[in-house]
């Protein structure tokens, strides 16, 4: 199989299968049941930009199947520095990995590595492009609260220009028929040619500047982050940043069962006071990226998650 | 206005080639495409927004002494992707040849969005632009995705 670049490398019945392997393999992400699927095998940890949750979450996601990690490390002291080209580097861990986790701020550098690789590439984010093994993650987050992914009704805020997550989550989203509100301030609106490729699909999409009018019957609000050097002036950015905070009291009108996602790191745009209402699911999210990358890592690697999971404590 | 009386406007060139059916007002593109300015030696001729049957009006330019290699043409293919193309010799059409502009176009010019991986000309896989519409032309990146900037493509040539 070919690796993971953007959503439109699966369809929706691979990615309604990979999400039933995730919800199968829940035990073994909480450490519950040793399950090593992935015995023998290796990663290739290739981050050429700062990460956390998602390198993280491939690491922990390889090691609880049982298999290893091997990380590229810090890019100031590889061969990156030394001028080497991405098309090399891959050509050395492709030969040392069975498949390959990546991030780079270069758009297109995970399809350029999947082009120059054998194995199997997970796009970890390139540049502003895509990030579908998020997407996954926030898909598993989405299914697990409401039950299903079809007609719900998303609204994401925030950053949408420059913010990889939401780009990827909208294609996958309108695939299933969501209904998606796009908030954000003018300067930060998702980029054209998406909006118009999501329309171009039958998306029924719509942008705002309003945030709080957008959450009444809202099913999801996935927040993301306002980052402050996107701004010329400091004093646009505070009035932007302040119109796409939330705050507990903000959600006494919303539908019960609405659930409040970020990709998480969160500076300001979510207010502490949400952690404790019945909506936050961010944590559970970045915990839900262990298990979606497990499963994602069987499927790319031909490896069958068995149908029943049992097994010893560890 | 007869196409004839309209290509009457410049002279007949003895050898070289004349590239017909240009859009209107594209010529100054397709002479930036194909690298022709100020500095190239060669008599160059040039005319723009004459009627013609088939197009309405139209822009055409006679290069002499020169004759279109094929990498021209795949470069032509990118601003006038229906021209006619003609090798004059010895004032005679010698040779007609055809512009093709396939489902991707494989390194002749590169990605014009300023963060794609392959502005890192140190790379060596292929520049690849995937013709996602022919008219009006739409090109996106096969790497990053981006649609493609048209108007910066000239200065984008391999």
């Amino acid at each position: 199989m070919a690796g993971l670049i953007t959503m439109d490398d699966l369809t929706n019945e691979q990615i309604l299968s990979i999400l039933d392997d995730a919800e199968r393999l829940l035990p073994v992400a909480r450490g519950e049941i040793y399950l090593p699927l992935l015995q023998g095998r290796i990663l290739g940890n290739l981050f050429f930009e700062p990460s956390t949750r998602t390198r993280m979450s491939f690491e922990t996601a390889m090691k609880r199947l049982g298999g290893d990690v091997v990380n590229l490390g810090d890019v100031k002291t590889s061969s990156v520095v030394k001028g080497e080209t991405l098309f090399d580097t891959i050509q050395m861990v492709d030969g040392y990995t069975d498949i390959i986790a990546m991030r780079h701020p270069r758009q297109g550098a995970a399809q350029y590595a999947q082009d120059s690789a054998r194995v199997p590439i997970l796009n970890g984010g390139d540049g502003a492009g895509h990030h579908p093994t998020q997407t996954m993650l926030d898909l598993f987050t989405i299914k697990q609260a409401h039950g299903r992914l079809d007609g719900l009704k998303v609204v994401l805020a925030g950053d949408l220009r420059y913010g990889r997550t939401v780009h990827s989550l909208s294609h996958a989203l309108v695939r299933f028929g969501c209904e998606l509100i796009f908030a954000s301030p003018n300067l930060l609106r998702m980029p054209e040619e998406i909006v118009s490729d999501l329309r171009s699909h039958g998306a029924d999409v719509t942008e705002t500047e309003d945030l709080y009018g957008s959450m009444a019957d809202a099913d999801v609000i996935y927040m993301t982050r306002i980052q402050k050097e996107r701004f010329a002036d400091e004093d646009e950015y505070a009035r932007c940043a302040g119109a796409y905070k939330l705050h507990a009291r903000d959600l006494s009108e919303v539908k019960q069962d609405m659930i409040v996602m970020h990709p998480l790191p969160r500076v300001d745009e979510i207010d502490p006071s949400v952690d404790t209402t019945r909506h936050a699911r961010y944590f559970e999210q970045a915990f839900n990226g262990v298990v979606a990358r497990m499963a994602l890592l069987c499927s790319l690697l031909g490896v069958s998650v068995p149908a029943k999971i049992e097994g010893g404590a560890l | 206005m007869s196409n004839e009386h309209s290509m009457r406007r410049v002279t007949a060139i003895r050898n070289g080639t004349v590239i017909d059916h240009i859009p209107s007002g594209q010529a100054m593109r397709v002479l930036e495409m194909l690298g022709i300015g100020g500095s190239t030696a060669v008599p160059v001729s040039l005319v723009m927004n004459v009627p013609s049957k088939k197009m309405g009006s139209k822009d055409i330019i006679k290069v002499e002494d020169r004759e279109l290699t094929q990498s021209e043409l795949d470069r032509l293919a990118l601003v006038a992707p229906d021209a006619h193309v003609a090798i004059i010799r010895a004032y005679s059409v010698a040779e007609k040849l055809t512009i093709n502009l396939g489902d991707e176009v494989v390194n002749v010019v590169r990605c014009t969005f300023s963060n794609c991986i392959t502005t890192n000309l140190r790379e060596p896989q292929p520049h690849r632009l995937k013709v996602v519409q022919r008219d009006p032309l739409q090109l996106r990146c096969h790497y990053c995705g981006r649609p493609q900037n048209l108007s910066e493509l000239a200065s984008n040539v391999l």
